[in-house]
């Protein structure tokens, strides 16, 4: 009887250890793969529209978002990034990149007609513009608030699809300092 | 070494190796092998997921920082050893003169140390003592204000405005006192 307890008294002390083992390898390194590589975020709200949301609340799209892109914090005029809020760091928020710094916008809405981006800033506005919270309210945001960029919709399934880092011809900036990294128009 | 390396030769001299030595040679070629492939691999496996608890200890809990420049002192000299934490920044903890590490905002790849003087809302005064008419700014909501202790020899919020909260890194909390 003592011997068959101690052997079922082993097995739960190993399963415990290899649990502990497995534990303390897979949740650091999961976690390590959320924050550095890529996760997935669910899109709310209508400023991206109709890139992302075009069901408006009936279907939120699912978005794929690559950190590892954005290690560098290098980021092209046209690209979707997702930032953190700066006005509430509890919140992030998807918005398309306009302009890079150096470069002067033509603003809709902004206090000023004409904005020069100060160094390592960028200028993100929603394609839906005039419903869309982003740099005609706030102005430009720092660089180091970039979370991570948006590559793909995921979900649904019908709106499977890789985003393209295209900026419409009509918010291309007045003036650039920065070459744009895909070939020049 | 006694013929030109062409690749049949190498192939005939193998064979010829093999033939001598047969078995013995295959086994200690085999075991070599994966040896080094079975070490290579817990290698980098243990790499990967130290690498990963570092990440997530900085991430999430604090670590150790040299700071250098002048524009803390005398608070923290140049090349001080401080200890960061993280867990004030996630539970928004930071409170008024607290020293805290932050993303520079002009250049997202290097840090800088300040203190903060003023949350979302503070009425900060930014004018110079010898001026005459003071005048003053509210922090939007989601920035902060923050100033080095040396404000003489300091870059900070005076120069390039509040620093949106979601730049700030982690909170000092301990310094090394080198005498």
């Amino acid at each position: 009887m003592t011997a068959g307890m101690a052997q079922s008294q082993g097995w739960v002390t190993r399963y415990f250890k290899a649990f502990c083992k497995g534990f303390f390898v897979a949740v650091p390194v999961a976690v390590t793969f959320l924050d550095r590589v890529a996760c997935v975020a669910r899109v709310e709200g209508a400023s991206m529209q109709p890139s992302l949301n075009p069901g408006g609340s009936q279907s939120s799209d699912v978005v794929l978002l690559n950190h590892w892109k954005v290690r560098k914090f290098e980021v092209q005029r046209g690209d979707i990034v997702s930032l953190v809020s700066p006005k509430n760091p509890e919140q992030k928020i998807i918005k398309r990149v306009i302009a890079l710094e150096g470069d002067i916008v033509k603003t809709i809405g902004h206090k000023n007609r004409y904005v020069k981006v100060p160094r390592g800033h960028i200028w993100v506005e929603g394609d839906h513009h005039g419903h869309s919270f982003d740099s005609n309210s706030f102005g430009p945001v720092s660089l180091g608030l970039l979370h991570a960029h948006a590559t793909h919709i995921l979900w649904p399934p019908e709106r499977w699809q890789k985003l393209e880092s295209v900026l419409p011809p009509e918010r291309l900036p007045v003036q650039s300092e920065k070459e744009s990294l895909h070939g020049s128009p | 070494m006694f013929f030109p390396g062409s690749l049949a030769t190498t192939l005939k001299i193998e064979c010829i190796v093999e033939q001598t030595y047969g078995p013995w040679w295959q086994s200690l070629h085999r075991t070599m092998l994966r040896g080094i492939l079975g070490k290579t691999f817990r290698l980098v496996g243990y790499t990967i997921q130290y690498a990963c608890i570092a990440h997530c200890a900085f991430e999430y809990v604090g670590g150790v920082v040299m700071c250098s420049g002048p524009s803390m002192e005398p608070t923290i000299q140049n090349s001080d050893i401080v200890c960061a934490e993280n867990l004030s920044r996630h539970f928004y903890g930071i409170q008024r003169g607290d020293i805290v590490i932050a993303k520079s905002p002009s250049d997202p790849k290097s840090n800088i140390c300040k203190r903060v003087i003023g949350l979302e809302g503070d009425k900060i005064l930014t004018s110079r003592p010898s001026d005459f008419f003071k005048s003053h700014n509210y922090v939007p909501t989601g920035h902060v204000w923050l100033e080095g202790d040396n404000l003489q020899n300091s870059t900070d919020s005076r120069y390039y405005g509040p620093v949106p909260y979601g730049l700030i890194r982690g909170r000092i909390f301990f310094k090394k006192s080198c005498s």
